[in-house]
């Protein structure tokens, strides 16, 4: 007997990446499957070409024994293969009943048939246990906790057969988690097959029967989750050769620019501590949303600190973005097109925004842009062009350039090679090893384990906001960084 | 900016006036193409641009405003109301130019400390200013002596005919240049482009984004206050329900000339052709006889065209 989900052989390519790179993958009916795999490794794209978001180049699926091929999410839907995203998708000024029909309601004519619709949703919520919340409130008055219910009502009312959750408990208190899992097993017992997708392998073990893990765009391996060992799993998620695309260059680290001392921010983060010196590279490990990029926020004075010490060179204190910069202290931000760049603002704007005097030149700003251009090999027509024209990886060099320009000799990069081409990355590579090399203090949050191996000289790992101890590269690997980002024992 | 997009983004209002001018030239040669007429052209044009001056440097910087109407006839019932006491003309010219600038303050204050939207803010302006106005004339038309203030929107009779244009065509044509080189040429003018094209960049970048519109509105409704001061000279009265609706016009003038409502973009020069466009469009209408709903079709379909053009320049220009 064949199962009840089947992916074969899925390729999916953007440009010039394939994202997915033949990818196998099968679930049955009353199984809870496991998809594991570093960020980037192909998770939500696999998800996505299941859901019908996005259609596959190459590959199979099959669900209960028939071609699969959804036009749009709707459709897959439709099929019986729901989605639970992470940041959940309910009108949140709409009732749990309104929502859980959202897309198919009851109709009579042109009207909704509003008691086949409470009933839809009374049936749905008892269904998971929750009879009491009621089908008449609005969304937006309900906790976290009972949304995410209320949308994975919405797949039991069109009547799913496929349930896909992804890090379904990221936003969930420790007692909800709980709840959760008992209602995925509930769900299982009632023949639904569910993928779990998961960062976290104690929650792997406690739910999963099997698991798959992906790295790189492809299926590299998958087993039977009580046979197999935490650090067998790990080992799957990381295992790659570091090539020469890593430069680090000999250098002594200078006395210290950056000191924080048991900073917390309002959520995040809660508790780090560094010192960053001059001549090093200090690289910040952990998953996304462990609060790394709120530890860049607060240092550079754009989240508040709640408590703790900051010390930039010989200033202590907090401190406002305008003052950072003057210190000498320059951000690049992990949202390049939403905080990085002024899109529609050409590459001269963009790079000398920090550092303009009183009375502009645009010959000026247009020379200094020229400059950077030719020396970080950017990618463009002119210095007029708007940013918003360029490759990202051309983007990510101008948000670079602007810190050049203004001399920042401490540099905060927050994902800097985050979805650019790999000659990019390269040439990023090298630039920030001549900065550390010329006697500047970087500090590289990096969701990608092989680069801050590859040009850090010390890492840090952080965990559900909390920072570990910084250790040299040589004393630590990704075996290790895995375990202490996911807070799991190599069982 | 020597570039080949920029020039196209430039060119593209000076090509659309270049037409309309040609088109009414052919049409209606004897009545249209004519000295006194393009004089009063630009006379009509005066009151539109100048407050689109204004209006341009807070487009730009993601803002808008909807009660610059309201605050232009504030401003005429302002000035009569000052010559009505006595005081100097030139003070009176002056104190129209602070009670706009203190118009821009206060919705620059309302929109930065309350968080609340510029469209919003300035709907509610759009009313209060309006009131604020008849309250101040008490509910009338508020009557002012004769000063040299009358002349600035007056063809040059022969004794000045060496003028070519009436004083405050002159006047728009300086500030225009002004404006062009405050957002070319300064610091301040930098950044609302920045603030306007990506709030969080600006932000990021240590820009004081509250500061930056204060300073925007503030400065902007300056030039509604010079606005109000042509149209008193061309009302010779305070008048607290004239300029009704000119807001659009502005707005539209704008657009025409490039401006993004989405925040930084717009271009000084750009904005002054788009009122052109506008007033041209108007007088060949009224020179060819067409009614003045045929009129005001055109100009709402020039508005939609404009933005339609450079939303395909930009998309021919990556």
């Amino acid at each position: 007997m064949s199962a009840l989900l089947q992916m074969e052989g899925v390729r999916k390519r953007f440009g010039a990446t394939l994202a997915l790179d033949g990818v196998d993958l099968d679930v049955d009916a009353g199984e809870v499957l496991a998809l594991i795999g570093e960020n980037g490794a192909g998770k939500s794209t696999l998800m996505k070409v299941l859901s019908g978001a996005h259609a596959p180049n190459e590959g199979r699926m099959q669900l209960a024994g028939e071609a699969f091929a959804p036009k749009d999410p709707a459709a897959a839907r439709r099929a019986g293969v729901s989605m639970i995203y992470q940041e959940l998708s309910l009108a949140l000024h709409l009732t749990v009943a309104e929502n859980i029909v959202l897309g198919m309601e009851p109709m009579r004519g042109p009207f909704v048939r509003r008691a086949e619709m409470r009933r839809l949703a009374i049936d749905a919520m008892t269904e998971l246990g929750r009879p009491d919340i009621s089908p008449e409130i609005p969304v937006r008055k309900l906790p976290v906790a009972d949304r995410q219910l209320v949308e994975i009502g919405r797949a039991l009312a069109v009547g799913a057969r496929v349930l896909v959750l992804d890090e379904p408990t990221s936003s969930l208190a420790r007692h909800d988690i709980e709840r959760l899992f008992d209602l995925v097993r509930k769900l299982k017992a009632r023949g639904l097959a569910i993928i779990y997708i998961s960062h976290f392998l104690e929650e792997v073990r406690a739910l999963c029967d099997r698991f798959i893990v992906l790295r790189d765009g492809r299926s590299v391996g998958s087993g039977v989750t009580a046979e197999t060992k935490n650090a067998d799993i790990i080992r799957l998620m990381v295992g790659r050769s570091v090539d020469d695309l890593y430069p680090r260059s000999e250098r002594t680290a200078g006395e210290p620019v950056l000191v924080l001392e048991k900073i917390a921010g309002v959520s995040k983060p809660a508790d780090a501590s560094l010192t960053l010196h001059r001549g090093e590279v200090l690289g910040i490990a952990g998953l996304i949303g462990s609060g790394r990029t709120e530890m860049l926020r607060a240092i550079f004075g754009l989240d508040p600190i709640r408590t703790g010490r900051l010390a930039v060179k010989t200033r202590h204190g907090p401190a406002t973005p305008a003052q950072q910069w003057s210190r000498g202290v320059g951000l690049v931000s992990e949202d390049r097109k939403g905080e990085g760049l002024a899109l529609n603002l050409n590459i001269a704007e963009n790079t000398t925004l920090t550092s303009l005097p009183r009375w502009v030149s645009p010959r000026a700003q247009s020379r200094s842009a020229q400059r950077w251009i030719g020396r970080l090999g950017i990618r463009c027509r002119e210095t007029t062009q708007a940013v918003g024209e360029l490759s990202g990886g051309n983007q990510q060099k101008v948000a670079l350039a602007r810190l050049l320009e203004h001399d920042a000799d401490i540099f905060l990069l927050d994902e800097p090679t985050r979805g650019i081409d790999v000659a990019a990355k390269a040439e990023i590579y090298r630039l920030i090893n001549e900065l550390a090399c010329a006697g500047k203090a970087v500090l590289l949050v990096s969701s990608y384990l092989p680069e801050l191996l590859g040009i850090c000289d010390r890492i840090a790992v952080m965990c559900k906001g909390r920072l570990g101890p910084a250790r040299p590269v040589s004393e630590i690997d990704e075996h290790q960084i895995m375990i202490e980002a996911t807070d799991t024992s190599p069982a | 900016m020597k570039t080949s997009t920029s020039i196209l983004t430039r060119l593209g209002p000076l090509i659309g006036l270049v037409f309309v001018v040609a088109l009414f030239a052919v049409l209606r040669p004897r009545t249209f193409l004519t000295v006194g007429n393009f004089q009063i052209m630009l006379l009509q044009t005066a009151v539109v641009a100048t407050a689109a001056l204004g209006m341009t440097m807070i487009i730009i910087s993601g803002g808008i405003d909807l009660s610059i109407g309201s605050n232009i006839a504030l401003c005429t019932v302002v000035i009569a109301s000052l010559l009505a006491k006595g005081v100097p003309p030139v003070f009176a010219a002056l104190g129209s130019i602070a009670v706009g600038s203190l118009c821009g303050l206060l919705i620059g204050t309302l929109i930065t400390r309350l968080r609340l939207t510029p469209f919003i803010v300035t709907l509610g302006t759009w009313g209060a200013l309006r009131g604020a106005a008849k309250g101040l004339a008490h509910e009338s038309i508020v009557t002012a002596p004769a000063t040299w203030l009358n002349g600035l929107l007056q063809t040059p009779g022969p004794g000045s005919r060496w003028m070519l244009v009436a004083p405050g065509v002159w006047l728009m044509l300086a500030l225009t240049v002004f404006v062009s080189a405050l957002l070319r040429f300064t610091r301040f003018g930098r950044y609302i482009f920045a603030v306007g094209s990506n709030e969080q960049t600006a932000r990021l970048c240590g820009i004081s984004v509250g500061r930056t519109k204060l300073l925007t509105y503030a400065l902007g409704l300056a030039f509604a206050g010079i606005a109000g001061l042509m149209q008193f000279s061309y009302l010779t009265v305070g008048d607290p329900t004239t300029a009704n609706g000119i807001e659009l016009a502005v707005i539209a003038a704008v657009v025409i000339g490039g401006g993004s409502l989405s925040g930084g973009e717009g271009s000084v020069f750009g904005t002054v052709i788009g009122a052109l466009i506008m007033t041209v469009v108007a007088n060949g209408c009224t020179k060819m006889n067409l009614a003045n709903w045929i009129q005001e079709i055109v100009t709402g379909i020039i508005i939609i065209a404009a933005v339609v053009l450079d939303r395909l320049r930009h998309r021919v220009g990556t």
